[in-house]
């Protein structure tokens, strides 16, 4: 399976994700430069995390411009799998391709931390290696992660089965007390409706060579795979 | 050449911070007087943050060679060998006169210009730390506000510039009241046939600028540097430059693409007086000249006079000596990235440094009178505190009754508790390279597609400097190789931040004196050259005084095999906990004798350097044969101190049955060197003490790892604390947190 990685000016996770899938996964990738709209025979992109653009007027709102993005988006909408991750999750809804914003967390700080999530839902293109109500720790490291969507919306997604990762404590309790961000329902990653979009601001490909002491976000690379292998046999 | 001249009876060099003598030397190198785009080139190139007048004859002190060294002192960075033609290199830089007038820009611009040094080494930077000072938190808003502002500026610039940073230090004493420290340090990566040097070689060989525009941000930031803070620097406000971590970012990517090309011989960042030094540096190390039109520099601001454009010190520019041909296509790499790449001039085989404006010579000097500031060899003279600290004697406090709430009152001083507020503001995880994350003795990170990793670690005892400073800098430098030590790496080099007061007074003088030969001495006994450095001298204001002498160490080691990365919480039940090194009845300069009895006094712990050597080869044995089950090295707070983070990082209990004949604040407080603290699984105990007996290392078993969360010490069948580890993990943890939210 190919694997495009979008390489925006700033999108300092590129390199992660890019050895996420090659060293970790061991599956072809490359980069899919912002500039080019023919984005060539990929099969699975991944929107990095990083500052696109500097993050200047908000983050995601610049980057979601750009001409190569345009071409994700008509990926997209014939089916192919999207994730963004962190900033990439932020270029999604600044994009309209998932609902709702991000705003800034509610400590007012940046926060870097290795956060416990509880898998809500494991019946989606990314997320089938987890049982649902699994704990995975996944790194967060933002400053703009407090989910925010109207409330029909947060409604409709959770009748859905949209959510598919939130913040927990390690033993899967949800409270605000285990929310780090303020996002309304501790969301902390969603799909869309059409189940081929996924934005969450964790960083699944930083847990997922076990060198680094976490392995559990590698799930999510792994479900993409497996899905993209059912669907190509 | 019929400018205006700097003219002796306006005494405008005195202005431009140059003194007299000064003055009459450069007049006399010119054989005429400068103008004044020449005087503000010496002014600049003369500055002690430039020209290190004062240090300079110092520096000869330094051991700065070894196996492993592959560059000393001299470069934009230091380099080092970690095998399979494989370098690292590193330096720190002090950025605290920016920092302590705009806190959030000033410590910014400090990463930003870090990260350039090392950029222009030709390496990737894989990770960025920090060692910062300030008055006591509690002690008044502004404190609270420069701590809020200058871990802010840290995080927004390395987290969007997408460098980890991964460690460093947070210290308090009032001595920073007035002038923080902020020592900002960078490691980069690369093949050993990647390395860059700043030269200008070539003559017709074209000098070209690239990155940010040149603006009058930061303005004569060098000289600003070099005199003490005082209040009317509010004025100086001009001086402290904005950063773009954004444009920092896109410049790391497209130079390391343009030097994947065989187009550029020379790199050089722009720091302290930016084009001007960059350039001078470059030529001077080419013996050759160079010329620089100041018309064809990109600006963002208009009408800028030629010394304004020579000595800006705006942010996230380059200077590239390109081959005479390769232009274009460097500029394009640039184009791709959407930055430019613009001539600015060329280099010349005259040996002059030649200023022009729009084509017509506005300034022309002598490189090598440049690159020649004088020097000042001063007589220092002991400071008259020293008598009064020396003559201090463990009688003169008692030991508390509760030696319980001693240990709590310790483990949420502001030195010692948690710094989690800080790092977590930081990514210190951007890049997947980090094996072991702050919050412990030193970060670990893995070289990818290698099964060996890099230890890294910031370091600093002001106090114990101002109190010795002789044996205080030699501390240093073993704490920061104890760091390493203990985490599995073996020390290499190190990068020296030198954070003076005004070097012109005689006490100031003898503690720069004695530290650069302490931190030499050290070196030299654990192998650790000096590959680079900084300094920074004149913190000092009117109304506090000069900031403690602080030698700041930055070091780096080698991990050879990540089956060896090991950290200082305990791992498991019934574990032994072992005890290395001498506990001796010593508590001068302690954090205890600090923040118990408000006394900062005393001498440092006595420090045998070969005792510290062995020690050390020791552990590092230990580790390579997988014995260890944990290690930490005993610092600020000594052995309760010690054990008590073992406890609450592992979330594991201790019981501890000793059996000395001293104090029993001096047993559990005291900082006796050379100590270490390690856990083993009892079936390789005796394996562990048969080895440290083997090497003449002092090692006595002190008690098991339990899981019933207490924290229980007894000597001699004295209960001396007995606290349940919740009790001290909320003091360790909440510490930090509480101080800034005192209010006042």
């Amino acid at each position: 399976m190919n694997w495009g990685v979008l390489l925006l000016p700033g999108s300092n996770c590129a390199e992660d994700c890019f050895h996420a899938v090659d060293q970790v996964l061991g599956q072809p990738v490359r980069y899919l430069w912002h500039k080019d709209t023919d984005l060539g025979d990929v099969d699975a992109i991944i929107i990095p995390g990083g500052f696109s653009y500097g993050d200047h007027l908000r983050p995601g709102a610049i980057a979601h411009l750009s001409p190569a993005m345009t071409s994700v988006k008509a990926f997209a909408e014939k089916g192919g799998l999207v994730i963004g991750i962190c900033n990439g999750f932020q270029i999604l809804t600044e994009s309209r391709m998932l609902p709702g914003a991000l705003l800034q967390n509610k400590g007012l700080k940046f926060l870097c931390q290795d956060q416990t999530l509880r898998v809500e839902n494991n019946s989606t293109a990314f997320t089938s290696e987890y049982e649902a109500g699994d704990v995975i720790i996944c790194p967060i490291a933002h400053n703009e992660g407090n989910y925010y969507a109207k409330a029909e919306t947060i409604e409709e997604m959770e009748a859905n089965g949209q959510v598919l990762f939130r913040y927990s404590s390690p033993d899967g309790e949800v409270s605000d007390a285990t929310n780090p961000n303020g996002s309304i329902n501790n969301i902390a990653g969603i799909i869309n409706r059409n189940g081929n979009v996924v934005g969450m601001m964790p960083h699944p490909e930083r847990s997922a060579d076990s060198v680094l002491g976490l392995s559990a976000g590698k799930g999510v690379f792994v479900s993409m795979l497996k899905h993209l292998e059912a669907v190509n046999s | 050449m019929t400018e205006k001249k700097a003219g002796m009876e306006e005494k405008l060099w005195r202005k431009a911070g140059l003194t007299d003598s000064e003055y009459a030397l450069l007049t006399k190198h010119m054989g005429r007087e400068p103008n004044v785009v020449e005087l503000a080139l010496y002014a600049q190139m003369w500055s002690e943050h430039c020209g290190y007048t004062h240090t300079r004859p110092l520096f000869k002190h330094f051991p700065t060679t070894g196996p492993r060294i592959v560059q000393g002192p001299g470069e934009n960075a230091g380099i080092v060998d970690i095998d399979d033609d494989e370098v690292l290199t590193f330096k720190l830089e002090s950025h605290n006169h920016p920092s302590a007038i705009a806190p959030f820009q000033g410590a910014a611009t400090g990463v930003g210009g870090i990260i350039r040094d090392i950029l222009a080494m030709g390496a990737y930077p894989i990770a960025s730390l920090n060692s910062l000072h300030f008055g006591h938190p509690g002690d008044r808003g502004h404190t609270r506000w420069l701590i809020s502002e200058v871990v802010h500026g840290i995080g927004e610039y390395g987290n969007c510039v997408g460098v980890p940073t991964v460690g460093g230090e947070l210290r308090f004493a009032d001595a920073y009241k007035g002038n923080p420290l902020v020592n900002a340090m960078c490691v980069g990566y690369m093949k050993k046939s990647e390395i860059k040097k700043a030269i200008a070689t070539g003559v017709g060989n074209s000098l070209m600028i690239v990155g940010n525009l040149t603006g009058r941000d930061g303005m004569g930031g060098a000289s600003f540097a070099s005199k003490d803070l005082e209040e009317e620097n509010d004025d100086d406000r001009g001086a402290i430059q904005v950063g773009d971590p954004f444009m920092e970012k896109l410049l790391i990517e497209a130079c390391l693409e343009v030097f994947q090309e065989d187009y550029v011989v020379g790199v050089q960042d722009m720091g302290a007086a930016g084009i001007l030094s960059s350039s001078v540096e470059t030529a001077s190390k080419a013996g050759n000249g160079v010329e620089i039109d100041v018309a064809l520099v990109p600006k963002r601001e208009e009408a800028m006079r030629p010394e304004e454009v020579m000595i800006s010190e705006s942010q996230e520019r380059m200077l590239l000596i390109v081959k005479k041909g390769m232009e274009e296509k460097v500029n394009k790499i640039f184009h791709k990235w959407d930055l430019h790449a613009v001539v600015i001039g060329h280099v010349t085989d005259d040996g002059m440094y030649r200023v022009l404006e729009d084509g017509k010579t506005v300034g022309e000097v002598p490189v090598w009178s440049l690159m020649d500031a004088p020097t000042y060899e001063l007589v220092g003279e002991a400071p008259a505190h020293l008598q009064r600290t020396q003559s201090f004697k463990n009688s003169d406090v008692d030991v508390p009754d509760d030696l319980n709430q001693v240990l709590i009152k310790l483990l949420g001083s502001p030195d010692i508790c948690s710094k989690e507020w800080v790092y977590r503001q930081y990514d210190h995880r951007v890049q997947m390279n980090t094996v072991v994350k702050p919050g412990s003795d030193a970060s670990i990170l893995r070289i990818k597609g290698r099964d060996k990793g890099v230890g890294v670690t910031m370091d600093s005892n002001g106090r114990y400097c101002y109190l010795n400073p002789r044996t205080g800098s030699q501390s240093v430098v073993v704490e920061a190789a104890r760091n390493l030590v203990v985490s599995g790496a073996e020390p290499i080099a190190i990068t020296d931040g030198l954070n003076f007061g005004n070097p012109e007074t005689p006490d100031v003088y003898y503690q720069l004196e004695q530290a650069i030969m302490g931190l030499s001495e050290a070196c030299r006994a654990l192998n650790t050259p000096v590959i680079g450095g900084n300094a920074s001298l004149y913190n000092q204001t009117p109304e506090f005084g000069a900031i403690y002498p602080t030698p700041i160490v930055g070091m780096v080691g080698l991990v050879k095999s990540l089956d060896h990365t090991t950290t200082m919480e305990f791992k498991a039940e019934g574990d032994h906990i072992i005890l290395l090194g001498t506990t001796r009845e010593e508590l001068g300069a302690s954090e205890y004798l600090d923040q118990i009895h408000g006394m900062v006094m005393g001498d440092v712990p006595e420090l045998d350097l070969e005792e510290e050597a062995q020690t050390q080869a020791f552990i590092l044995k230990a580790i390579r044969a997988g014995l260890l089950s944990s290690a930490h090295d005993l610092g600020d707070g000594g052995l309760a101190v010690a054990i008590a983070e073992s406890c609450i990082k592992g979330e594991l209990g201790a019981h501890i049955e000793l059996d000395a004949n001293i104090r029993a604040d001096a047993l559990l407080f005291g900082e006796s060197q050379s100590r270490f603290l390690l856990s083993v699984t009892p079936d390789k105990a005796d394996q562990l003490m048969d080895m440290a007996a083997e090497m003449g290392v002092e090692a006595a078993t002190i008690g098991k790892v339990s899981t019933d969360k207490k924290l229980s010490i007894k000597n001699n069948e004295t209960q001396l604390i007995d606290r349940d580890l919740a009790l001290c993990a909320d003091a360790f943890n909440t510490g930090f947190d509480k101080m800034m939210k005192t209010d006042g």
